[in-house]
Formats: C-alpha cells, sequence, structure tokens
C-alpha cells in the first residue's frame, strides 16, 4: 500500500518552479526531439560545431552555478565536504551539456538554414 | 529536552519501521540524483481505493499537522464528515522563521493562507475549540458551536508563554536588542534587524533555550552560529562576546550531536553555560537574569534572542486529554496529550489521536515529525473505521538541517532512541557541515513542507 511515487517527486518540485515545470519538460522534451532530428538529418554529430557549443557551453556551466548561488542565498565557496564537490560539479555539468545540446541544436538547424538561403537566391 | 522518559518498549526491529526507512532511503537517493534533495522524507499513504463512510472526524487546528491529516482523510475516505477548526486565517511556514531571521529571506517568504490547503469536501470552521470533552465526544469552539464527533484528531500545536518572563513582552522583539525568531513572521524580520545591528557594532550576545519542550529544539542553536557568522563576516567578531545558556547539562537531546554542537561551539568561541533558565528580563538595563542551582544570575547583554517557555494550549490543558502527574509529571505540567508514542492514538481514548506539537512524545516538534507521524495516525485510525487493525508504527523520526554558518548545515536525523538515521549514509554524513544540506534547508524544503500540508508528500 504504501508506493514509492514518482508523483510525489514531480509534486515536490511543482511546488519549487510553478508552472515553470511545466515550461522546462516541454523545453526539454522538444529540446531532445529536436536534437535527435538533427542527428538524423545530418547523419550524425558535426564535430567541429560540437567542439565550438562545448566551449560556449562552459559558460551555461558558470550560469547554473552562479543560478545556484542565487536561489540558495550561498555559494560553492561554502563547500564543505566531498558531496559538495559532487553537487558543484554535476550542476556545472549540467549546465554545461544542457547549453552545449541547446546550442549544438539551434546551430544546427538555424545555421544550416541561414546557409541555404544565399544559395537558393 | 530534559523531560525525556525511556520507554519500556523499543521500535528497533520492527518490520514495519524497517520497510518504511528502506522505502525512504530509495526515495530520498532517487531525490538527490535529481539535484536536489529533500530532507523531509517522502513517500505515500494511500489506499487503492477511499473507504465509505459516514464518520464524523473533527481535526482541532489548521497548522501543519492538522491540514496534513486533513488532506490524508480526504485521500483515503469518501462520505466521512470531516471539520477542521482553527481560527487562525494565514498559515505560517515556521522552519523558514531561521531563514527569515537571518537576514536572507523576507517575512513574506513564511506566509501563506490556510484555507489554500484545505482540501475540497473538508469543512473549516473558523474559530478556536475552547473546550474538550473526550467523554461525550463533542468540542466546543470559542464561538459557542458545539460539534460531536466518532473521531477527533488534535493537532492544536503549543502555546508561547511569552508571559512566563518577568519583564517580557512581545511588544518587545526587535527593540533594546531583544530579538525572538519564534513569535511570528514579523518578529522574526523585528529580530533580523536587531542582530544586524548588533553585528554592526558587536557587544554582548545571549543566546537560551527554554526549560520546557519545545518547537525545533535545533533553532536555539542555530541563531546563535547564524550571529557569530554575521559578526564574523562584519569584522565584529573580535569586539563581541556570545553566550549560550542551556537549561539544563545538554546543548542538544542526541548525546551525540551535543557533542559535536559543542565542539563547534569551541571552534567558534561561544561560551556555554548549563543549567541556566531565563527567568526575567529588564529591557530598560539589558539585563537578563537566569534562574541557576546556585540562584539567580544576572547577564547583562547587548543582544538577546528569547526563547519563551512552551506549553499546551489553556483548552487541552483544562480537558482530560494530557498526561498524568503520575505517569509523566513533566509533561503533564505542560499539558502534552497522552498518547502512545508509537501510535499517536489517546491512551485512554480510543477514538481520539494527537499529532504535531500537542504530542506528549519524547523529542521533536517539528515538521519532519508531522511528516512521519500524521501517515501513521491516519492510518490507525482509517483502520479503526474499518473495524481492522493497523500495524502502522511511527519510530520518533525526525529531522534538523542544523545551520553551523551561512552556507553550511549538518543535516541531523533520529529517532527516539537517540540513534542517528541518516536518509545518505556514507554520503551525508549527519554530523558534517555541508554546503548540500544548506542548498537542501533554502531550496527543497519550503516545496516539501507544501506538498505534505497536500498530502501529495
Amino acid at each position: 500500500m504504501k508506493d514509492i511515487d514518482i508523483t510525489v517527486l514531480f509534486a515536490v518540485f511543482y511546488e519549487m518552479l510553478g508552472p515553470l515545470l511545466w515550461i522546462l519538460v516541454v523545453a526539454i522534451l522538444a529540446g531532445t526531439l529536436a536534437f535527435g532530428l538533427l542527428l538524423v538529418r545530418e547523419r550524425g554529430l558535426h564535430p567541429a560545431r560540437l567542439v565550438r557549443m562545448q566551449f560556449l557551453g562552459l559558460l551555461g556551466g558558470a550560469a547554473a552555478l552562479w543560478l545556484m548561488a542565487r536561489v540558495s542565498s550561498s555559494g560553492f565557496t561554502d563547500a564543505g565536504g566531498p558531496v559538495d564537490w559532487l553537487l558543484i560539479a554535476l550542476v556545472f555539468v549540467l549546465g554545461w551539456v544542457g547549453t552545449s545540446v541547446i546550442l549544438y541544436t539551434l546551430v544546427g538547424w538555424l545555421g544550416g538554414r541561414l546557409r541555404c538561403c544565399p544559395q537558393a537566391g | 529536552m530534559n523531560h525525556h522518559t525511556p520507554h519500556p518498549s523499543s521500535l528497533a526491529g520492527h518490520p514495519a519501521a524497517d520497510a518504511r526507512f528502506a522505502q525512504r532511503r530509495a526515495l530520498l537517493a532517487a531525490a538527490a540524483a535529481g539535484v536536489l534533495g529533500a530532507s523531509l522524507p517522502l513517500h505515500t499513504t494511500r489506499a487503492a481505493s477511499p473507504l465509505q463512510t459516514k464518520a464524523r472526524i473533527v481535526i482541532a487546528g489548521a497548522g501543519a499537522a492538522g491540514l496534513t491529516t486533513a488532506a490524508h482523510l480526504a485521500q483515503r475516505l469518501d462520505g466521512a464528515r470531516i471539520t477542521l477548526i482553527d481560527a487562525r486565517k494565514p498559515h505560517f511556514y515556521q522552519p523558514g522563521f531561521t531563514l527569515v531571521g537571518a537576514g536572507l529571506k523576507p517575512s513574506s517568504y513564511v506566509v501563506s493562507a490556510t484555507a489554500d490547503y484545505v482540501p475540497r469536501g473538508v469543512e473549516l470552521i473558523e474559530a478556536n475549540v475552547a473546550e474538550f470533552d473526550p467523554d461525550a465526544q463533542r468540542v466546543t469552539t470559542d464561538a459557542g458551536q458545539a460539534i460531536t464527533y466518532d473521531f477527533l484528531v488534535v493537532a492544536t500545536g503549543m502555546q508561547l508563554e511569552y508571559g512566563l518572563i518577568q519583564g517580557m513582552d512581545t511588544d518587545l522583539i526587535g527593540q533594546h536588542g531583544i530579538g525572538s525568531i519564534y513569535h511570528g513572521p514579523a518578529a522574526a524580520q523585528a529580530t533580523w534587524q536587531a542582530l544586524s545591528e548588533f553585528a554592526d557594532r558587536g557587544g554582548r550576545g545571549v543566546f537560551l533555550r527554554p526549560d520546557t519542550e519545545m518547537k525545533c529544539a535545533g533553532a536555539p542553536l542555530k541563531y546563535t552560529f547564524i550571529a557569530a557568522d554575521h559578526l564574523t563576516r562584519r569584522g565584529t567578531r573580535g569586539k563581541a562576546e556570545l553566550t549560550y545558556n542551556s537549561n539544563n547539562q545538554a546543548l542538544f537531546s542526541v548525546p551525540i550531536v551535543s557533542e559535536k554542537v559543542r565542539m563547534l561551539f569551541g571552534e567558534r568561541g561561544v561560551h556555554i553555560r548549563y543549567g541556566r533558565v531565563l527567568t526575567a528580563i529588564d529591557p530598560g538595563r539589558r539585563i537578563a537574569t537566569f534562574k541557576t542551582a546556585d540562584g539567580l544570575e544576572e547577564q547583562d547583554y547587548d543582544f538577546i534572542h528569547v526563547i519563551p517557555p512552551m506549553r499546551a494550549p489553556q483548552a487541552i490543558r483544562n480537558s482530560p486529554l494530557p498526561w498524568s502527574a503520575d505517569a509523566q509529571p513533566a509533561w503533564a505540567a505542560e499539558g502534552w496529550m497522552e498518547v502512545d508514542r508509537g501510535t499517536l492514538r489517546h491512551t485512554r481514548y480510543p477514538n481520539v489521536f494527537g499529532v504535531g506539537d500537542i504530542a506528549g512524545v519524547p523529542k521533536g516538534k517539528t515538521a519532519a515529525s508531522v511528516k512521519w507521524q500524521v501517515p501513521v495516525a491516519v492510518d490507525h485510525l482509517v483502520a479503526q473505521i474499518q473495524g481492522t487493525t493497523s500495524d502502522a508504527l511511527y519510530t520518533g523520526y525526525t529531522s534538523c538541517p542544523l545551520i553551523t554558518r551561512l552556507g553550511r548545515a549538518m543535516l541531523v536525523e533520529f529517532d527516539y532512541n537517540n540513534n542517528l538515521m541518516p536518509s545518505f549514509p556514507g554520503v551525508i554524513a549527519p554530523l558534517e557541515e555541508l554546503w548540500t544540506t544548506w542548498v537542501m534547508k533554502t531550496m527543497a524544503l519550503k516545496p516539501t513542507y507544501i506538498s505534505m500540508l497536500r498530502g501529495r508528500a
């Protein structure tokens, strides 16, 4: 009767984020779909673009840490034990990877369209 | 927490308790994997389909415990007449008072409306219960309305007795160097103003706890650590002398935590005085008078954090519900309800339960206690309606994210037997000052608490 319920976690995140949670869920699903379709269209990863976007993604990692510091009224300078460094790394990596994938996908779709237009004209 | 009395029965090794902890750990691990942990353990207690019943259930008090009880009952019963009774319209997120008092959150952070959390189908009567008559199965409100019940859940909370400190008045909070975060959101805000002024100048800071059972026994310690950190950050720590006055010979009811706090106070240069109970305050002269084993002792202060004695509301104290002086003298004097510590059922009135601060059980009067008490009490109540029994058991689990400086806290979780009950053993060490625990306290705790009120956590 006392089942672990994923809806509980969802409820907590909903209380934390409000309607923003739905926007984030939709954005993640749409972004993943767009990334997947891009991989299919381009028949794989575009290495040069990936490396460029990974560099830009570092800014996303830094922004994630900044956001975390803002909302928790603290910062990574407060780290006191190993789990804190793990959390800091996790937040940074999520921001880095997320930003890299978003930029890669945006440039893949929009950049491709921009390249195609002068040729079409 | 000097009134803890050993109980003959041990809860350790109970199958229901073990299963519940296994579930809690699994779900908390999942929460951690999602970047944010939740220091209130999560699980749900939901029947497959609601039980049909015409039972009349009265819940006295619509604070954290009353609202959570209403949510659980509304989910598990269909057709029951559930009545919440509480006059207070605003709802206070009390675990946030320390953050307001620390200058990190505005007072609006802790204020919402009771009505927002009243489940559909549950009636809210905006009055207070003035009289409990468990023999007649009836409560009477201060508006004179008598309500009979089949089951009663008492969740009235407690009363802060500032008046028992001679010279103390809640109007003084925020003036004359007097702070007290407990009195409410505005008082917590005013306390921050007083602390901030003190942190600018330095001087003598006096901290204490009452000689009664109290809600969130970690808060007096947290606020001492917060004050020390603000002084350090403003460069005035060297001009300040901080003293923590304990009512007994310990700093916390769990010995291992008490020792850790003693060590941290030593590191931070906080003087400890044991066996001191605040009896009077002279705001004009800024002198606090403490009762000690050797008589009265005066301490002058530039800032004092007053925490008043706490006891059951008068309506409970005047009823047959509290512990008797024979069984539990200290709890009887303060009026805490005589409930079984494993089931929260009243020992003499089987259709009455006591949850939250009013329950006369050892340990935590905290939101985490509510989180774990309510599903147990509700399970027993529902089983009683069904004519069956429940093996749900409350082990005394509670948790306290004990802030040790701005940006770090220790996630202290324990049970009736003073055992540490870490949710993340080997990952989040209970006695380690961690940013991760601080992040939980500042980010995840309130959403988890609100989910609890809605019966979703």
